[in-house]
């Protein structure tokens, strides 16, 4: 499989990388090198990490920075930001239509059982009506590339996609490093994501919200892995950032608890999973949620953004559909391509799994962040076929897809400037508007060769720059 | 505000004084074995030192009856089973202050942040290059930098002052316990009152709250218990003062009222101490017995923290 690597072309310089690579040039090395330890002593100061789970000792672990920036040109940039918002808008249709009439179920597109009864699906949000219908405000969808304009869709991420705080401290550093290449190039500026995101979150308020409506963050806590995003995001919206126990249900509202006693709550926009929502009506041993709060959901006192039940639609199983349901909801083709996927609950695409695992990567179909994947031309005999038997022990569980030669990008190594595997996940905002930040998050495999980029597992960040013409 | 920022700001508050007065308190110990007289007594300076930071049980428990040096060193300042040590302290200051990171400025967390991350690496430094006067000296400079991003650049506004009333509740109480270590390790001695040892315990605890050349230019050169108590008890001038304490105390919580337009119970309450306070005379104090007394003022002050968290903390008023 050939690699694409997004800077060279055999020598030539690829256009968006041309002003880049000047820049490459005439800087000397020692330079470099010394800018990479003031941006990693930056990151630590300002307290950018991220806790490991499944590790003891030090769990505020730092993600590797890179410093060379992922360039794509304004028409490259244009094809995707179609692709994307095309696939959120169906993705929300899909997910109205699943609580209400399921007519692409109906239509015989997407199997009855996949959907109903999905572990995401939440039959207590049937027949209710979210603000504007939007059901998922922020899609990250996680893009991979192959060729010149090849991108494919490697997942989509519906209910609380995070890294966007990367996204805009990764610029931030950039512009406080490199300030000459922002004045040379022109760059799309990011920084007004969380203006977008405040400004979305307003415009699903509920129609009982008369008044400018009071949005917060909820989010776990601060033991949490992402909870420097919740701060962070919460900061530059400027609104309060609130645990449950800060909330409670009072009458047909939902109230935080403030020095000056209870107020009002519009929108809640949460960061933590459906079932520690409402004790009362999922989880009931959740201590990090809201009782009543569903109560007041149903009967329009206050908006949850991503609305329960969203992450149906994010489902690795699901995913195989959404082309489907882009020409179901739209009436349009596909701009993004989805990854051929063999689901292994089917005895035909598990026979084929099982033959060439060693060619494949292997998901958990609800699993998430790279815990629990195989990925089969990296693993030994013996992985394979222990993870063999996990599949065969529950096939449904999981979904298999070829290897892709994911595109690679100049990053810095120890050894200098070597090409790395990347992949993408822009933010996508939907409420009164649907908007896509031309920006995102590039993750790079800092390990040669490899083709894992989650966080989780090692891989780093770069900053991800959108020319403007 | 959030009810929980407000506590948290009021802990990290709390916190970054009480870790202040751990290493102030070591200080003491420090320079009171150096005296040769001491630790003849049925209680050595060490033992009282950990009677003072109010943590004995978990000590004797822990390292048992005899309070050795190093234990206590270990104790107060390393060891995360005590809830006060100067590790618990930094911990749990950061601990909060990541909580409501929104609600300090950058300066305020880096100093939090860094001196979190330093005490990291002391840590892993060899206990033989930890010498105890330049931890306390450490410890100390980490608190007048928290303290002077705070005064420089926060927003004076409520999470000010509940920061702040966390801080003077905290150093009031901890001047208390400090007065108390003096009268712990005085108890078996007190013939030697106004001799030697004595005059050099009383100097040593002007020093460890950096009040010693204070004291001078408020009371001249004579020194003598009676002038000291009433300089850290009833002296409004000196900033680790009981009285200054509880006077700041009550102006944050009296920009409070105005700011939030009601008062309750704690208001009520700190006036009422503020009263006592300024009424008392230093001899009164000493008739009722400097220990009485202090543990009485300790008492008060923790049913004043109490009074701020149900007016406030728990958002349900």
């Amino acid at each position: 499989m050939a690699t694409f690597n997004e800077m060279y072309d055999g020598e030539t310089v690829r256009p968006a990388y041309e002003a880049l690579n000047r820049w490459v040039n005439s800087t000397p090395p020692e330079l470099l090198a010394q800018k990479k330890e003031e941006a990693e002593a930056l990151f630590r100061r300002i307290g950018i990490t991220f806790a490991v789970y499944g590790e003891g000792g030090d769990t505020e672990r730092l993600i590797p920075f890179d410093m060379m920036p992922r360039v794509f040109t304004e028409a490259e940039w244009r094809k995707l930001e179609r692709g994307v918002k095309q696939r959120a808008r169906a993705l929300n249709a899909f997910l109205y239509d699943v609580y209400h009439r399921g007519e692409i179920i109906r239509a015989g597109i997407i199997p009855a059982d996949l959907v109903y009864h999905n572990e995401a699906y939440e039959p207590a949000v049937v027949g209710i009506d979210p603000p504007r219908n939007v059901y998922s405000h922020i899609v990250g969808i996680d893009l991979v590339r192959t060729g010149p304009g090849d991108f494919f869709v490697l997942e989509d991420n519906c209910r609380t996609p995070s890294g966007v705080s990367y996204m805009l401290e990764n610029r931030e550093i950039m512009m406080r490093m490199f300030p000459d290449l922002f004045k040379s190039m022109r760059i799309a500026p990011v920084d007004d994501y969380p203006n977008r995101l405040r400004r979305t979150l307003a415009s699903v308020a509920p129609m009982k919200c008369d008044g400018t409506p009071v949005s917060v963050l909820l989010s776990p806590g601060s033991f949490n892995s992402a909870y420097y995003e919740h701060s962070f995001l919460a900061d530059q919206m400027g609104i309060e950032i609130v645990e449950g126990q800060d909330l409670f249900v009072q009458g047909d509202f939902v109230y935080m608890r403030t020095t000056e006693g209870p107020q009002k709550v519009d929108v809640i926009y949460r960061r933590i999973d459906d079932s520690f929502l409402d004790p009362l009506c999922f989880r009931p041993d959740s201590m990090l949620g809201v009782p009543g709060l569903m109560n007041v959901y149903r009967s329009g006192g206050v908006a949850i953004a991503s609305a329960p039940g969203a992450g149906v639609a994010d489902d690795k199983a699901v995913y195989i559909y959404v082309p489907e349901m882009i020409r179901f909801y739209l009436g349009e083709e596909p701009v993004l391509n989805n990854v051929q996927t063999y689901k292994c609950g089917e005895p035909e695409d598990r026979k084929y799994v099982l033959e060439n695992l060693k060619d494949l990567v292997v998901k958990e179909v609800h699993g998430s962040g790279g815990y629990g994947m195989l990925v089969g031309p990296r693993s030994t005999k013996e992985e394979i076929e222990a993870y063999a038997e996990r599949i065969k022990a529950d096939p449904s569980d999981f979904i298999a897809q070829p290897t892709l030669a994911l595109s690679t990008c100049p990053t810095f190594v120890d050894e200098g400037i070597a090409p790395r595997h990347v992949d993408l996940r822009p933010y996508c905002l939907v409420g009164q508007e649907v908007h896509l930040c031309p920006g995102g998050l590039t993750r790079v495999a800092m390990t040669e060769g490899s083709l894992v980029v989650n966080s989780s597992q090692g891989g780093g960040v770069k900053d991800t720059w959108v020319l403007a013409d | 505000m959030l009810s929980r920022t407000a506590e948290n700001l009021f802990w990290i508050g709390r916190y970054m004084e009480r870790a202040e007065t751990m290493a102030r308190l070591l200080e003491v110990g420090y320079r009171m074995a150096m005296m040769p007289s001491t630790g003849t007594g049925y209680r050595n300076e060490w033992e009282s030192l950990v009677i003072a930071a109010g943590s004995q049980p978990g000590f004797v428990e822990k390292y048992g009856k005899v309070a050795r040096q190093r234990d206590v060193e270990s104790w107060l300042f390393y060891d995360r089973d005590n809830g006060s040590s100067i590790m618990s302290c930094f911990e749990s200051a950061r601990q909060n202050g990541r909580a409501v990171r929104t609600a300090l400025t950058t300066e305020m967390w880096d100093a939090l942040n860094g001196a979190y991350l330093e005490l990291k690496a002391i840590e892993r430094r060899p206990r033989s290059q930890a010498q105890l006067p330049e931890l306390c000296d450490w410890t100390k400079r980490q608190g007048a930098l928290f303290r002077g991003s705070l005064e420089g650049t926060h927003l004076q506004n409520d999470g000010y002052d509940f920061l702040s009333v966390g801080s003077y509740l905290e150093r009031g109480d901890n001047t208390a316990r400090l007065l108390d270590v003096k009268y712990y390790v005085l108890l078996p001695t007190t013939d030697m009152v106004g001799g030697g040892v004595d005059t050099y315990q009383w100097t040593t605890l002007l020093r460890a709250l950096s009040a010693f050349r204070s004291f001078h230019w408020t009371y001249g050169s004579e020194y003598n218990p009676r002038k000291i108590a009433h300089f850290l008890i009833l002296n409004i001038a000196c900033p680790r003062s009981l009285l200054h304490c509880q006077d700041r105390v009550g102006r944050h919580l009296e920009r409070l009222s105005k700011a939030y337009g009601h008062s309750n119970k704690a208001h009520a309450r700190v006036q009422t101490l503020l009263g006592e306070l300024g009424a008392a005379e230093i001899d009164t104090v000493v008739e009722e017995g400097l220990h009485e007394f202090l543990e009485r003022f300790i008492n008060q002050s923790a049913a004043l923290g109490q009074d701020v968290a149900d007016g406030y903390l728990f958002g349900v008023n």
